[in-house]
């Protein structure tokens, strides 16, 4: 009997020969990864717990990022980069990555692709749900909590259970009008918040070929959003070009055999998806964009870990050349790159930059900032009455900030669409 | 770990989220300052619409006033518990609110993982949905030898699924006390 991808990985990080869904092993964990909201929790049960003794398993393998609660005055969330800041002092890390110095990085799971973290065939853990992320590079990535993650931080393991695994292919040739969020939120809407709990999430087919790594990560970044535990995408050509070009060469690649045992398999045509939106409160409320299409709407929101990457930024400038927007917009790169790319990167002669100022969109440094509501004074957030078009992965009452607020996820061009219209608007309106 | 948990139920419906559960804004306070440690019961389930807080009638805010402590003790929810984000400050703003046991027909990966690991609460399945069945202030009873929900309010009661797995954890009182007991640390 075969193994599935997600199976190898672990069987390897288990020292194995195979594991099969449902046994629950001790894993060896690559890379742990946080961030200012759960780490200085983190860093305060490893001290509890492991007393005098307590010692980081590898320095090189925990990787800390502040990107959630950054650009704000509220004085909590400040002592939080405070004690990371000296945490990353005292033990001098070396994967560190202060705000307010030149290797700040912004959201943690972009910068992870950016600095070389996601290896192909590796295991990693980070106290975000949305680590699942780097499971576009052909490895196993699931979030945790602080208490499993000072587990790890001590000791270099953790305990899982071994996943079962879904499948989800896509054929056929993508429309232009389609971007890789419409097909999560197909698959949300077929089967719920709850249809991929504790298992993995597998995409191929030819479409998931033809995706750039980033589009790709759109994917594996949701697949938390159905309960899953990991998403994951084999590595291939395009993988193997990302990473090469970040001096990433050396990896274990693993394939799902033939005859790999899987819970289910998923088949779409993509020709015959819709542009669709998640409307409030849930990202399974699945409808189309035609169907919901004249929603007045008073704020819009390209960013986050989901939308805030350079292709969601080349969707939006496509359709914004020339355009100007009829509502708040909110332009947030998820990583100081994607800003850097937003200036040098030109279409038609103009900076993807200055083409959103010129259509009037308000330009915000990177970091999480609304996509998780955060502080009252932070960048885009919801307030009461606000109905909200994001490129963002949550719509949970309250998620972007006002309880009362209601938020509509979609992808970057029918968010963009939207914008110029200021109302809801199927981007087949400007392609 | 008692053997018996007994307290005043309060019911929610499907999907209870970790935003629901302890809304973004509030995860800013340390969590080790037990002064500060408050705030999170204070907020907990503070996201919950009212009209969905406490079924099932809803309009019954889990906490009171300035409290930091709730009267229920016993969670019922429905499918999907906990889904969302990874915050271990779920969990454990349940439990600095008061509340020992959740009950729920079915949890997403992470809440359930902190909910052990962490040793905050006993995370129950139920075997079919009791949020039909059992009413915001029912007085109940939880015996963990027998993996049962006692309803004193109308005399019923309902078989629990056995904690199976994650048992000896939940029993050591978490992930450190069941590795320390076990003598992997
Ligand atoms: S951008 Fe949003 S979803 Fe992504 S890590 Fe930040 S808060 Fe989480």
């Amino acid at each position: 009997m075969g193994m599935t991808i997600t199976e190898k990985i672990l069987a390897k990080s288990a020292k194995q020969a195979r594991v099969s869904a449902g046994e629950n092993v001790w894993l060896d964990v690559d890379v742990l990864m946080t961030h200012d909201v759960c780490g200085p929790p983190t860093i305060a049960i490893w001290k509890k717990e492991f007393g005098e003794k307590a010692k980081i398993w590898d320095k090189e393998k925990l990787v800390i990022f502040p990107d959630h609660y950054i650009f704000t005055k509220n004085s909590h969330a400040n002592r939080n980069v405070d004690i990371l800041r000296q945490f990353a002092n005292d033990y001098d890390l070396p994967n560190y990555y202060d705000v307010g110095t030149e290797r700040y990085k912004g959201v943690c799971h972009i910068a992870l692709a950016e600095e070389g973290f996601n290896v192909p065939g590796t295991v990693l853990f980070g106290t975000d749900s949305h680590t699942c992320t780097s499971g576009a590079f052909g490895m196993f990535a699931t979030g945790v909590g602080n208490t499993d993650a000072a587990f790890i931080l001590g000791t270099g393991k953790i305990w899982e259970k071994i996943p079962e695994t879904m499948k989800f292919t896509f054929k056929g040739k993508m429309p232009p009008y389609i971007a890789s969020k419409d097909l999560i939120l197909q698959i949300l809407g077929d089967i719920g918040t709850d249809g991929a709990t504790y298992r993995a999430m597998e995409f191929d087919g030819e479409v998931i070929d033809s995706l750039s790594m980033y589009e790709r990560m759109t994917l594996t970044n949701m697949a938390i959003e159905a309960g899953g535990m990991n998403g994951i995408i084999a590595f291939d050509d395009t993988t193997k070009k990302y990473l090469s070009e970040i001096g990433v060469t050396e990896y274990d690649i693993f394939e799902s055999d033939n005859d790999a045992v899987y819970h289910s398999k998923f088949n779409y045509d993509v020709a015959k998806l819709e542009p669709l939106v998640a409307k409030p409160h849930s990202p399974d409320n699945r409808d189309t964009v035609r169907n919901v299409e004249g929603t007045k709407l008073t704020k819009c929101y390209i960013g986050s870990c989901t939308g805030g990457k350079i292709t969601d930024f080349r969707f939006a400038a496509e359709l914004l050349f020339g355009n100007e927007v009829k509502v708040t917009t909110f332009v947030v790169p998820a990583s100081t790159a994607v800003a850097k790319q937003l200036e040098e990167e030109t279409l038609k002669g103009i900076s993807l930059k200055e083409i959103f100022e010129k259509a009037g969109c308000i330009i915000a440094e990177s970091s999480c900032a609304a996509c998780l509501g955060g502080p009252s004074d932070t960048i885009g957030r919801s307030v009461e009455g606000d109905v909200v078009i994001s490129t963002t992965n949550r719509n949970f009452p309250g998620r972007m900030g006002s309880k009362s607020s209601q938020v509509y996820l979609a992808s970057p061009l029918t968010v963009t669409a939207s914008a110029i219209r200021g109302v809801i608007t199927d981007p087949r309106e400007f392609l | 770990m008692e053997n018996k948990i007994t307290g005043k139920a309060y019911v929610l419906g499907d999907n209870i989220d970790t935003d629901q559960i302890i809304p973004a804004e509030h995860l800013v306070y340390s969590t080790s300052d037990p002064e500060e440690l408050k705030k999170y019961g204070h907020y907990a389930l503070s996201s919950v619409p009212i009209e969905k807080a406490g079924l099932p009638y809803g309009g019954k805010p889990f906490i009171v006033g300035e409290n930091h402590q709730s009267e229920y003790t016993i969670v019922i929810g429905g499918t999907n518990f906990g889904c969302g984000s990874s915050r271990e400050h779920a969990p454990l703003s349940l439990k600095v609110a008061g509340v020992k046991v959740v009950i729920a027909q079915s949890y997403a990966r992470i809440f359930y993982r902190n909910s052990v690991d962490g040793g905050f609460l006993i995370p129950y399945e139920s075997q079919f949905k009791l949020s039909d069945k059992i009413k915001t202030g029912d007085f109940v009873e939880v015996d963990v030898e027998e993996n049962k929900i006692i309803n004193h309010t109308d005399g019923k009661d309902y078989q629990l699924n056995p904690l199976g797995d994650v048992f000896e954890i939940v029993k050591a009182g978490g992930l450190f006390e069941f590795a320390r007991t076990s003598g992997m640390i």
